[in-house]
């Protein structure tokens, strides 16, 4: 018991840090971990910094610089101007925000309703936590699933991009475990006071599950956010294209953003209007990041270990 | 029937109690599936004990929340799963799935023909082996740098930088490799400015795997690292303690005490990946796969919707995903089964309980 309250403390700053067993940090060992954590660090924070740089750099510098700058000397939003007076971007981002809270919405109500409900012993239960699984082992495949959205009519419609995805079989799988381990006497009491299940669930078992409920939302809204694949297979009008298929035909492919697309003729260097698109998509992630980074962990693992 | 099931049993059946029995039921029965999970047996008599409109009077609102997924799960899911008798099927878009012709099994050996298909199966076992050799120890050993990094703040730092390429689109981290070892990227825009050639780092198609498998290092490495730090938060450090009054320095610590502790683990992502090796990721490679050359990017995923949504030979299409999926299933199944017998906890028995 020592010991382990030794380890929690080791962490901290105070002094022993180090349990007598250890031997004496080398130098050799120290910096190997140093260099790991500086060379790992340069290569995430590197690209990022980059785009961000170069997204705010003006045309000059850019060229100097041969295309990429670390930091703007002249920083000015110029990118972002000329990016923000075509509808492109604005539409672009609209739609993206729209299947994102949208979407995120459905699948939250979806999948609550279904963990709770499987995760007491009730009819049914059994077979659609099983099924559900099922599921997570074999999915139908591209094809039959593009035959159901057309026969669906749903093609060129947002709502391919919002409903197959309502049911994640591993966030399912998080919600239901963290359910499952709500006391059932809180619920037995709320039953013989008259609750219905219904008020259970809205008045009980979701205040208790504000944490849960989060991660598991920003799951949902983070893929949604990101998925590009649904958007280029089920959308053939570019009008309702969100974000991330914009930066793919516009960096990645590199094709180029016409005068009649941004409404304005374009004066700002590409490269930093490429770069500008990049940060679009990529701030909001960055925006909701510190929240779902302060629940995950906890999220996930008791999720993950539990199964 | 054991006598402690009857007892059970006429307890879950008094009318008295209406919401009792259903917590009762609900820790007992969860505790002891999980204890012997494959003696299924009590479980299931106590369920059919219970007369089905007693279970249906108390239950109605319960199964009416289910019924969204359900549908979710029927239309998105089992429906299209049918929908894989075009496999089998002559299709083309304007029949219906009714009336498409039957020819068997012809698609499926029809693919064994088609060398984009014989290429596509190649990439993605090429692709999975480097992915196994060269990604799989790499969120291991992050975890342990990770597990010994002393200010608690720079470790929370630093964990909090290595799990965000994770949120990020593929389509963002491909973009991210493009504009620093493509063509005109960073990188090869300053060999031009030293006077150097360029190197084709991302249009390479000998060295594509491991491009690719460097794109999935640099986005999923920290993220997999996850699961390792919590089973290494879990080791009892009077065992490093032991080992070290025993005279056992810190690689020996690492082989005899750290590395068996994180062995269920890597057991059970192993046997996750084993069974998952047809799926290599599909929009990282969608996205390449244009300018590396289908002869190194496809992979059955692509494949299959080139072949099928492009290309418009939808069986064929259908017939490889299929294939795939099946594969896949009994792979983790085999897989899992295999953990079972070297007497480890594997991966469906946790799941379901």
């Amino acid at each position: 018991m020592t010991s382990l309250l030794n380890r929690k403390a080791s962490g901290l700053s105070y002094s022993p840090t180090r349990p007598a067993w250890k031997e004496k940090p080398s130098l050799l060992y120290s910096g190997l971990k140093v260099l790991i954590v500086v060379v790992v660090t340069a290569c995430i924070g590197l690209p990022v910094l980059v785009v961000f740089a170069t997204s705010f750099a003006d045309n000059q510098q850019i060229i100097q610089s041969g295309g990429y700058v670390l930091w703007p000397t002249h920083p000015n939003l110029d990118a972002y101007r000329t990016l923000f007076s075509g509808n492109l971007m604005i539409r672009a981002l609209g739609v993206s925000a729209f299947i994102t809270v949208v979407g995120t919405a459905i699948a939250l109500f979806v999948t609550i309703l279904l963990a709770y409900a499987t995760s007491r012993p009730v009819l049914f239960g059994r077979p659609v936590v099983l099924a559900v699984l099922f599921t997570m082992l074999f999915s139908a495949g591209i094809i039959p699933m593009y035959l159901m959205i057309k026969q669906l009519g749903l093609i060129d419609s947002l709502w391919s991009l919002i409903l197959p995805g309502a049911l994640g079989g591993f966030n399912f799988v998080v919600m239901r475990s963290f359910f499952m381990n709500i006391p059932g006497e809180l619920i037995e009491s709320a039953r013989i006071d008259g609750a219905s299940d219904w008020k259970i669930l809205w008045t009980m078992v979701l205040p208790l599950s504000k944490a849960v409920t989060a991660v598991v939302g920003l799951f949902y809204a983070v893929g949604i956010w990101n998925s590009f694949f649904n958007a280029l297979l089920y959308l053939n009008d570019t009008a309702k294209w969100p974000v991330q298929v914009v930066l793919r035909s516009y960096v990645l492919q590199g094709k180029s953003m016409a005068a009649d697309q941004l409404g304005v003729a374009v004066h700002a260097q590409p490269q930093s209007l490429q770069m500008a698109v990049v940060v679009v998509a990529l701030v909001p992630i960055l925006l909701v990041y510190p929240f779902l980074q302060r629940h995950f962990t906890k999220g996930v693992i008791t999720g993950a270990v539990k199964g | 029937m054991s006598p402690t099931t009857r007892q059970e049993t006429l307890e879950t059946s008094a009318p008295a109690a209406e919401a009792g029995p259903m917590n009762a039921r609900g820790e007992t029965a969860s505790r002891r599936r999980g204890r012997a999970s494959r003696s299924k047996s009590p479980a299931q008599s106590k369920t059919h004990a219970v007369p089905f409109k007693v279970r249906w009077r108390r239950d109605w609102q319960m199964v009416l929340m289910m019924v969204p997924g359900v549908l979710v799960m029927l239309l998105f899911a089992y429906i299209p799963i049918l929908g894989n008798v075009i496999a089998f099927q002559d299709y083309q878009p304007y029949l219906t799935v009714f009336e498409a012709p039957f020819v068997g099994v012809e698609k499926f050996v029809g693919l064994f023909d088609d060398p984009a298909f014989l290429d596509a199966f190649r990439n993605t076992m090429v692709l999975a082996v480097t992915q196994l050799v060269l990604f799989f120890p790499v969120p291991i050993i992050l975890a342990l740098v990770v597990d010994s990094l002393s200010p608690r703040r720079i470790r929370n730092v630093f964990q909090s930088i290595v799990y965000l390429p994770h949120f990020l689109s593929w389509v963002l981290v491909i973009t991210f490799f493009q504009e620093f070892l493509g063509g005109a990227g960073f990188i090869n825009n300053m060999l031009k400015l030293m006077g150097m050639g360029s190197i084709p780092f991302m249009t390479d198609p000998t060295t594509f795997p491991l491009m690719a498998t460097i794109q999935l290092v640099w986005k999923d490495a920290g993220w997999a690292m996850i699961i390792f730090l919590a089973a290494l938060s879990t080791v009892d450090v009077s065992l490093y303690e032991a080992a070290a009054a025993d005279g056992a320095g810190r690689w020996r610590r690492l082989w005899h005490v750290t590395l068996p502790a994180l062995r269920p683990v890597i057991i059970l992502l192993l046997i996750l990946r084993i069974g998952d090796i047809l799926s290599v990721g599909f929009e990282q490679f969608i996205l390449q796969r244009d300018n590396v050359g289908p002869g190194a990017a496809e992979v059955l995923d692509t494949y299959v919707y080139y072949s099928g949504v492009i290309g418009g030979d939808w069986s064929a299409g259908a017939a490889a995903g299929l294939a795939k999926g099946v594969i896949s299933a009994l792979l983790i199944w085999g897989a899992n089964s295999l953990a079972h017998k070297f007497g480890e906890a594997g991966l469906f028995q946790k799941k379901v309980g």
